[in-house]
């Protein structure tokens, strides 16, 4: 009963579409940001290597390798500030966490598309 | 002055507008009837006796099933005094519920503490503990001295030592109500709360 009450309290949290990716996937990010008074949005846009936890607290974690250094990204699946996220392509991948993309560079640090039925 | 009952639900955490996570303690507190209210003239101070939670007559003991009958309102699990200043406005079978209070309002919380049996000085105490090289042995978790020698040749009353842990009163003040959900009766209180899951917390404010 009281672990109902609490998934209720975090449901209110939730917005829609999120989720809909996994690791593997090449997705854009909005996040909105407040510059002073003013909103812009910032799309990053790079492959989901791990997605982690449940309820409110999930997070995914997005890599890209900007001139030639990699950056990630921890963003909250549930965060009001992110406002929209494209799925750009969907990978084939074999395992959950992609660490292994770290240690790799061009080529090989690719991902296959997954194939469309 | 109000107070509620309430049930310790768990921890969650809920999103500001600009992405702030806030991580809050969920409570269902009251519908809280009031049982009965004391004065100066009748009980020589100025309260009001709450109750909380549905039970059943024949869980509650016969005196107290009195009290119940008097104000004609059906046994409650738990029954506490809110001590007052001056006479209260109220009579008896009013409901103090989630309403009576308002997000961002700061309220004391007093809950029972989680129960940790038998704990040694460094948990208990937060003392720091030996050094675990340079010859010493069995003594890592040591207390280390407790007093001096022949003079006063006895060990001060209070002093901090290993022993019973937990399951007792712990009151935080300054707790910020977050959000209230009044069809649920629910509180989403700021942080954490002292207790259980499940356990009774009284909320003040």
């Amino acid at each position: 009963m009281s672990q109902e009450i609490l998934r209720d309290v975090e449901k209110k949290t939730f917005t829609e579409q999120k989720a809909k990716f996994g690791p593997g996937d090449t997705v854009r990010v909005h996040v909105r940001i407040k510059e002073g008074n003013k909103e812009r949005i910032q799309a990053f846009k790079g492959d989901v290597i791990q997605c982690r936890g449940a309820g409110a607290g999930a997070t995914f974690t997005v890599r890209r390798t900007n001139a030639g250094v990699g950056v990630e990204r921890i963003f909250p699946l549930h965060s009001p500030v992110l406002s929209k996220i494209d799925v750009l392509r969907r990978g084939k991948v074999r395992r959950a966490k992609l660490y292994y993309l770290r240690e790799r560079t061009g080529r090989s640090a690719r991902i296959k598309e997954k194939d469309r039925k | 002055m109000r107070q509620l009952m309430g049930t310790k639900i768990g921890m969650a955490r809920v999103f500001t507008e600009d992405g702030m996570q806030i991580p809050v303690t969920v409570v269902q507190a009251g519908p809280c009837p009031v049982v009965k209210i004391k004065t100066h003239e009748s009980d020589g101070y100025d309260a009001v006796v709450l109750g909380y939670g549905a039970t059943r007559n024949s869980l509650v003991s016969k005196p107290v099933t009195g009290q119940f009958a008097k104000a004609g309102i059906g046994p409650t699990r738990y029954l506490r005094e809110l001590r007052l200043d001056a006479p209260p406005e109220l009579k008896v079978g009013d409901v103090w519920t989630v309403e009576d209070f308002a997000a961002g309002n700061l309220v004391t919380v007093t809950g029972t503490s989680k129960g940790k049996g038998f704990q040694g000085a460094i948990k208990r105490h937060g003392f720091h503990g030996a050094q675990k090289t340079h010859g010493q042995s069995d003594r890592w978790r040591a207390p280390g001295s407790i007093g001096q020698s022949s003079y006063p040749a006895r060990v001060f009353k209070g002093m901090k030592m290993a022993g019973h842990m937990g399951n007792e009163k712990v009151t935080v003040r300054n707790v910020r109500i977050v959000d209230i959900d009044a069809e649920k009766n629910l509180l989403l209180l700021g942080g954490a709360v002292p207790g259980a899951r499940n356990g009774l917390v009284i909320i003040k404010g």
